[in-house]
């Protein structure tokens, strides 16, 4: 009973993690058809914002939910008002681009702070269920995610900029002929996409090991839960992470970590193969 | 008249390359023979992309899962036997069966290009993952222990075919290597002359119009991925030979994003480009390591963005266009630069 409780806490804190890391490629791939690559150094660069914010005397909280994506969206706003929108359209080129952009973002902070920096610690503490020991950052983690979904289903459902954004990924054509300035709501979205990979960079400093190529460990699997997620950016990254979080943790479960990994990507990979269009494409179709 | 101007060079010029790759180990220092012997290892795995990508149009981002396998079954294979004639085969076929069956998946399941990309690359991470952990004792191929993050020490070099305790030197290997590089590479100008490499071009075009002319887009795209597999393979164990290590950084991220580098640089589309590219790119990286001012990874992701915004084409597509504009202006054609000389031989 105690294993099947540890076990579920597992796979909540596992598809949380998806969840919070996915939803802003899901802004920035499933809106605007921009391939990031950096995205995994977006997820970094909100961790090292954290760490350092945390150094020099802030509040770990404030770190986590206000500097790391306040920072990160303001390098998303630059990043695409000198980088990519030049490059809308170009679907390759944007995938080059943004490849060149992590390796850039790596480059830097390597140079910057070196191969290593010292983590911050794991706030609130742990419980303990029968003989496991869990932590009740992993319960928060998963209340995060589940925020963060509402908030965005709310941004892009019932206010002004979430109608005229989702107008212009539609038609972009048609939403400037009504007078949307197209350009800025690109620039926006860019950015929000990136304040929310911060802000999950941000939660899951205290969880993970922080090093300039901490990113490339995510990006694949960020990439792989949007894909097999589909069209629906909010139903279909969350289903998607819930089955991929499963997945994942029972796998390393039943065998190790590792192989828990390739299990995901083998999974993955096949479900890709049955629904081309991802799990929105057949089940939540016309969903958000 | 062009056309056959530029057909006598290319042979005068493929000539000229082989007596260079002969002659090289008279003129060069060894250290400098090492490192151009990795220089063209590099470019056989170059213009395997260059092939499937620039030609084929698969945007393959996990190249280096090809190159790896075929350099890990290269290092198992010739430990095992303890010679490297059925190694190198070895590193020639089991990458082209897994790209067989990866291909399978991705093109019979009509994905797109973007999640091709994006499927190719996490594979290249599996594979990063898994060899990574394979370090201990209970991992091992016969007598070849896999090492996991270790990699594999003291692989056996290249021997004389089928003569174990003739091992090459570093001369011979260079020219194995330099030999190797160019039949790779006539071998894939010969192959996009012939009608098969026709129909890869046209599948790239537009692949419903080739479907409807009765090419199964399906079936030629798995082809030309298997030989870009095959190709990687081979680069795979040129690689090891060279440095007689394998380890899984091989299939890193890393790896995987300076193919690219170099193919984007050079140009896409030609073949010559992605070998030009490939070189210039190392001697950077090489010049790089060797002083402490600039990390590597800043300056390649530099470089990578500027080609992108500045130079699309890529240097050597943009340097012949160059060179093509001068030479109409020098015949008085008012300097209209012809993409395929066709100005020039309608005069």
């Amino acid at each position: 009973m105690d294993k099947v409780a540890i076990l579920t806490l597992n796979v909540v804190d596992g598809a949380a993690s998806l969840c919070l890391l996915c939803l802003g490629l899901a802004i920035i791939f499933g809106m605007m058809r921009i391939i990031n690559l950096a995205h995994g150094e977006f997820v970094m660069l909100g961790a090292y914002s954290t760490v350092v914010a945390v150094h020099h005397g802030v509040n770990i909280w404030i770190a986590m939910i206000v500097v790391a994506p306040l920072f990160v969206g303001l390098v998303g706003l630059l990043v695409e008002r000198t980088l990519i929108r030049f490059l809308y359209g170009r679907l390759v080129d944007s995938m080059l681009a943004t490849w060149g952009l992590s390796l850039f973002i790596v480059g830097l902070i390597t140079t910057i702070f070196g191969n290593t920096i010292d983590g911050v610690p794991t706030p609130l503490g742990g419980f303990v269920i029968g003989d496991y020991r869990a932590s009740w950052y992993t319960i928060f983690l998963a209340g995060m995610a589940l925020l963060m979904l509402g908030l965005v289903y709310l941004l892009l459902s019932y206010t002004r900029f979430g109608l005229v954004a989702r107008a212009v990924m539609q038609n972009p054509g048609m939403a400037a002929t009504l007078g949307v300035d197209t350009s800025r709501i690109y620039m926006t979205t860019f950015a929000l996409g990136a304040a929310v990979t911060g802000l999950a960079g941000g939660l899951l400093a205290p969880v993970s090991g922080i090093t300039p190529v901490m990113g490339s460990a995510y990006v694949a699997k960020a990439f792989i839960t949007v894909v097999g997620g589909g069209a629906a950016i909010l139903a279909g990254t969350a289903s998607a992470s819930v089955l991929f979080g499963l997945v994942n943790q029972m796998a390393a479960y039943l065998t190790t970590p590792v192989y828990g990994e390739v299990i995901l990507f083998v999974a993955a990979i096949v479900l890709i193969r049955l629904l081309p269009q991802g799990i929105s494409g057949r089940f939540f179709k016309g969903t958000l | 008249m062009a056309g056959k101007l530029a057909l006598g060079a290319q042979a005068v010029a493929v000539v000229a390359a082989g007596v260079a790759v002969a002659m090289a180990p008279n003129v060069l220092e060894t250290f400098d023979l090492m490192q151009i012997t990795l220089f063209a290892a590099m470019s056989v795995l170059s213009l395997s992309l260059a092939f499937i990508w620039g030609y084929g149009g698969i945007l393959c981002f996990g190249q280096t899962a090809f190159f790896g396998l075929g350099g890990y079954a290269y290092a198992v294979a010739a430990i095992d036997y303890g010679d490297s004639t059925p190694a190198i085969g070895m590193a020639i076929l089991v990458p082209a069966l897994f790209a067989l069956v990866l291909g399978y998946f991705i093109f019979y399941g009509r994905i797109s290009d973007v999640y091709l990309g994006v499927i190719t690359l996490t594979v290249t991470l599996i594979l990063f993952n898994v060899v990574n952990s394979t370090s201990g004792e209970e991992y091992h191929i016969g007598q070849a222990r896999l090492g996991g993050f270790n990699g594999m020490p003291s692989v056996p070099t290249f021997n004389m075919p089928f003569d174990p305790s003739n091992i090459l030197s570093p001369e011979a290997a260079w020219q194995v290597t330099g030999f190797a590089l160019l039949g790779v590479y006539l071998l894939l100008r010969i192959l996009l002359v012939s009608p098969w490499g026709r129909v890869v071009v046209a599948v790239r075009e537009n692949e419903t119009r080739a479907a409807l002319l009765g090419y199964d887009p399906r079936f030629v795209k798995l082809w030309t991925f298997v030989l870009g597999g095959a190709i990687a393979g081979l680069a795979g164990a040129l690689y090891v030979n060279w440095g007689a290590f394998v380890g899984p950084t091989i299939f890193s991220l890393a790896t995987a994003s300076q193919i690219i580098i170099w193919i984007t640089v050079g140009g896409l589309g030609t073949l010559l480009g992605p070998i030009v590219g490939c070189v210039l790119i190392q001697y950077l990286v090489t010049k790089i390591g060797s002083q402490q001012a600039f990390n590597s990874n800043l300056v390649l992701g530099a470089v990578l963005l500027g080609v992108v915004l500045l130079l699309p084409k890529g240097v050597v597509p943009s340097l012949s266009g160059l060179v093509q504009f001068g030479f109409n202006r020098l015949r008085g054609d008012g300097g209209v630069a012809a993409p395929t000389g066709q100005a020039a031989e309608a005069k």
